[in-house]
């Protein structure tokens, strides 16, 4: 019996054999496969053992956190709550344990960890001394007043208002209608994350998107902006005077342009180039749009950051677009901002600030410092030109065009089609917007401007698409120039 | 070999116990307090029990076998020592982390476990009393077996119905079953393989044995597959039959049982595959587990995730997550080594059980009589099945089916269990070195050598 004895151990050493094969296959070889698995919660759970940082808002005393992470009993250690939720939730984003991270809380992810870069020599000091401690906190520049401002005025509507200063870039209100909740995509329990995701990803009017930065528009009027600094810097005169057609016929084509309700711009007499802007006549920039061709449009867009990804704070920044290379019937369409020409509110805004700013144009940013939770600065994001790789002094116009545009922009508001962002006794500068989406639909109307006009510090963009609800008649004036004004209002307050 | 010199051999093998016992004390006290710093700087308020208890423990199985089976194996109780006294550590840190209570009642039945060891060495001071009353044993395992299927006693617990209710207790008969199964065998073939082994009808083209010496066979194959399909217990079912492929191989030395034995499981196999849906479902995830809906195809994956994540060094001690792996404290346990202790950990863990293995062999190999190298050969190759069928499942190197891992995991039965199966091994290996105390009959195979 021994012989046989003998095999049968030799076959359970076999058994064993492979046992131990099969180990070595998955702590080993498959090992770092299984670790970070996304079902693997293990990961998960390390990053929730960490007091995540903190996404501060205002200044001095008044520095408050809309973000912090507080502790709890769970499996997850830390929780994060954002107060008051929705109001900032396009600016703080959400971090969740299912479904990832946005805006702030992705952008700042390694700071709000504790691992950003700058922090690298007190981390390894903290390690060595056996030391705990928080993520690092960011600061945001948006002001709760202005975004408080920004969503009473735009109200139930789908839209976007940007408010920001003109000479640090500094963004004051971020707004993005409709909004949603991040904190149910912050909870804990996955069941409530993932129904909370799967409303949001399904919803048609796209809560989860920003649409300050995310998502683009036809400019329509408030294009004009860009093709009078084209003409201006061109060489020419705002008392250049223009005919007053009744439409344009456009070169090579049967088509022709009208003006806004089919009327003239000014009784059938010639008109100049401020009156043409104030009145926000068709006719007028479509064939200056003609005579300077799609090159100079694109080219002046360019330098006020179209058709370039620069490098902004928040991830998916939209690139806004403005063609070259179109034949004359489609340049006329763009220099009115219809066709091809898409923008986002927050490239619009940066137009009217950069007007406001002598033509400067500065880096817009969200956050501006990076401080530990002693309040020590680890990092601050100063005000800087933004760099556009062939444009790298960020002068947009020259000042004296700056200036020019800033006389326009004033008398759409004193007499012109912006007379309804007016604020009493503040000087307004601004461009309405009614852009054409399609043959049925209502148009996509904007505001865009600044004050106040003699000594700017804050400027504005408004977009309602779709009319804002009250169909066809919609117009810049009538629905967006109103909500700028009282963003912008909210703005100057702040300025004691 | 003389009288002294089996005593001198008997001594040096007890003192390598000794050694070795203290060595594995240290081990698990050191274990012991890693879990307890890992959770607060200082050491664990019950590190000075558990000390004492497994000291107490270890020094008095010591000096008793010492007295009762002189010149028993030195490797089996230590290795048994360790084993438990790391499952001891491993319970209580799962303790810590899904806030249980098991480790004191795995405590408990520890000490219960080692007394039954000591009684059964020292009630059964010669194996071949389990040879006279094999056909009482015999019916005795079937009546264990098959116990939880009765009504009012029987339990479901995680859809196996394993388990029956008696005196507020909740017992495992299969566990001691298994037990009375290979002592039946192993004295059923001692007496019987002359039989077996020589074929004298002929069935075809083939000659085959005498068919009441495959009474047994069938019986047993009737038996586990009853298992599966009452029970639901796909991990004892193929443990039985294993047991007795092996024994009838070793006792006949025909590889023609194997065959066919093998022939017969797959074919019960792959019936209750076709019948039953949870079958279906073991297999399904095993071949497809990272996209299988079946239900416990999670707790594999939770299993896999943990050995990952421990790599080669482990998490540390204290420092995982055993709590997301379902049953943790017990068919996943190894595991929870896993993922603290690393490759490193889980190799010595099965080193352990491989040097436990290795040493039953050789006590069925160093043994003079039939009856105690079946006896031998049964239970170690019970033990090795069961450690190979649940490692090989948590690791899905077989698909999964429900089983302790011996000393380890949590759960009275299993431990009462092989702390017999050591016990009687250790009888078995006290014979080895001529200090068995006389045997109460003179042994069957110097019955017919005389007659």
């Amino acid at each position: 019996m021994t012989g046989s004895i003998r095999r049968v151990a030799a076959v359970v050493l076999v058994l064993f054999g492979a046992l131990f094969v099969n180990l070595n296959y998955l702590q080993v070889v498959k090992a770092d496969d299984l670790a970070s698995n996304n079902a693997n919660r293990r990961q998960l759970i390390a990053d929730y053992e960490h007091e995540r940082g903190r996404i501060l808002i205002g200044a001095g005393n008044a520095t408050r956190p809309i973000a912090e992470s507080v502790e709890t009993d769970g499996e997850f250690k830390y929780l994060r709550q954002y107060d008051p939720g929705s109001l900032y939730a396009h600016v703080t984003g959400f971090t969740s344990p299912l479904v990832g991270r946005s805006q702030v809380e992705q952008a700042f992810d390694q700071a709000l960890t504790g691992n950003a870069p700058e922090a690298f020599a007190r981390n390894l000091a903290d390690l060595m001394a056996g030391r705990e401690r928080a993520g690092d906190a960011v600061h945001v520049t948006v002001r709760e007043e202005v975004q408080q401002a920004a969503r009473e005025a735009l109200g139930d509507r789908e839209g976007a208002v940007v408010a920001l200063n003109p000479s640090t870039g500094a963004i004051l209100g971020m707004w993005s209608s409709p909004t949603y909740d991040p904190n149910d995509l912050a909870s804990h329990d996955f069941d409530e994350v993932n129904a909370a995701w799967e409303q949001l990803q399904g919803d048609d009017d796209q809560p989860l998107l920003n649409r300050v930065v995310s998502e683009t528009y036809p400019p329509g009027s408030t294009f004009k902006l860009i093709t009078a600094a084209a003409a201006l810097e061109d060489g020419m005169s705002p008392e250049q005077t223009f005919p007053d057609p009744e439409r344009l016929d456009l070169p090579e084509t049967s088509a022709s342009i009208g003006n806004f309700g089919g009327s003239l711009c000014n009784g059938g007499a010639p008109l100049s180039l401020i009156q043409a802007m104030t009145v926000s006549c068709n006719t007028t920039f479509a064939q200056l749009g003609i005579d300077l061709g799609s090159e100079a449009l694109a080219e002046q867009a360019g330098h006020f950051g179209f058709n370039d990804q620069w490098e902004f704070q928040l991830p998916q920044l939209a690139e806004s677009v403005v063609p070259s290379d179109l034949d004359a019937p489609s340049t006329a369409q763009s220099a009115i901002g219809q066709r091809d020409v898409r923008t986002t509110p927050l490239q619009m805004a940066m137009v009217a600030a950069a007007i406001a700013n002598d033509g400067v144009i500065m880096t817009p940013h969200v956050v501006d410092r990076v401080e530990d939770t002693s309040g020590r600065i680890i990092r601050e994001f100063r005000p800087q030109e933004l760099r556009l790789p062939d444009h790298p002094n960020g002068q947009s116009v020259s000042s004296g065009t700056a200036d020019t545009l800033t006389t326009m922009m004033e008398s759409v508001v004193s007499s012109g089609s912006g007379q309804s962002a007016a604020i009493s006794g503040v000087r307004v500068a601004g461009k309405t917007g009614t852009a054409q989406t399609g043959e049925d639909r209502p148009p996509t109307v904007w505001f865009v401007g600044f004050a106040p006009a003699d000594n700017p510090t804050v400027a504005v963009a408004v977009v309602v698409p779709d009319g804002g609800g009250v169909g066809s008649e919609a117009t810049g004036g009538a629905i967006a120039g109103p909500i700028a004004s009282t963003v912008m209002q909210a703005a100057l307050d702040l300025d004691e | 070999m003389s009288a002294s010199h089996a005593k001198l051999e008997a001594r040096r093998r007890a003192n390598t116990e000794l050694g070795l016992l203290v060595l594995a004390l240290i081990v698990c006290l050191v274990a012991y307090a890693l879990v307890g710093l890992a959770r607060e700087p200082r050491l664990p308020a019950g590190m000075a029990v558990y000390g004492g208890i497994l000291a107490g423990i270890a020094l008095g199985t010591h000096l008793f076998t010492r007295r009762v089976a002189p010149g028993a194996d030195p490797l089996l109780f230590p290795l048994a020592f360790i084993l438990n006294g790391l499952g001891l550590v491993m319970i209580r840190r799962i303790d810590y982390a899904q806030g249980s209570e098991l480790a004191p009642a795995q405590t408990v039945w520890t000490i219960v476990g080692v007394a039954l060891l000591i009684l059964t060495l020292l009630f059964m001071r010669d194996y071949e009393l389990l040879d006279r009353y094999r056909y009482l044993i015999g019916i005795a395992a079937i009546v264990l077996l098959l116990m939880p299927l009765l009504p009012l006693v029987g339990q479901n617990i995680n859809g196996a119905r394993l388990w029956i209710r008696f005196a507020g207790f909740q017992i495992q008969p299969g566990e001691f079953a298994k037990l009375g199964l290979a002592i039946f065998f192993a004295s059923y073939l001692a007496e019987n393989r002359q039989l077996l082994t020589v074929a004298t009808n002929r069935v075809g083209p083939l000659m085959v044995p005498p068919a009441r010496a495959f009474g047994p066979v069938l019986a047993v194959w009737g038996l586990s597959l009853a298992v599966l399909v009452f029970e639901t217990d796909l991990g004892l079912s193929l443990l039985l039959f294993g047991l007795f492929i092996s024994m009838m191989y070793v006792a006949t030395s025909r590889v023609a049982y194997v065959i066919g034995g093998i022939g017969l499981f797959s074919l019960g196999s792959y019936v209750a595959f076709l019948l039953f849906a949870h079958v279906q479902d073991r297999i399904d995830i095993w071949l497809d587990l990272w996209n299988s809906d079946a239900v416990g195809a999670g707790q594999l994956q939770q299993s896999l995730f943990a050995l990952g994540t421990g790599g080669v060094a482990g998490v540390g001690l204290g420092q995982g997550h055993p709590d997301l792996i379902p049953i943790v404290s017990t068919d996943f346990i190894f595991s929870a080594f896993g993922e603290e202790s690393g490759l490193l950990g889980t190799t010595a863990l099965l080193l352990c059980f491989v040097l436990f293995i290795g040493r039953g062999y050789r006590i069925a190999l160093l043994c003079e009589q039939e009856f105690g190298q079946l006896l031998a050969l049964g239970l170690v190759t019970l033990y090795a099945l069961q450690v190979f069928i649940i490692v090989g499942g948590v690791t899905r190197l077989i698909p999964l089916t429900g089983l302790t891992l011996p000393f380890v995991s949590y759960g009275g039965s299993s431990l009462l269990a092989n702390y017999v199966l050591v016990a009687l091994l250790i009888r078995v290996s006290a014979g080895e070195v001529g200090a068995r105390p006389a045997p109460l009959r003179r042994s069957r195979s110097s019955q017919k050598a005389e007659g």
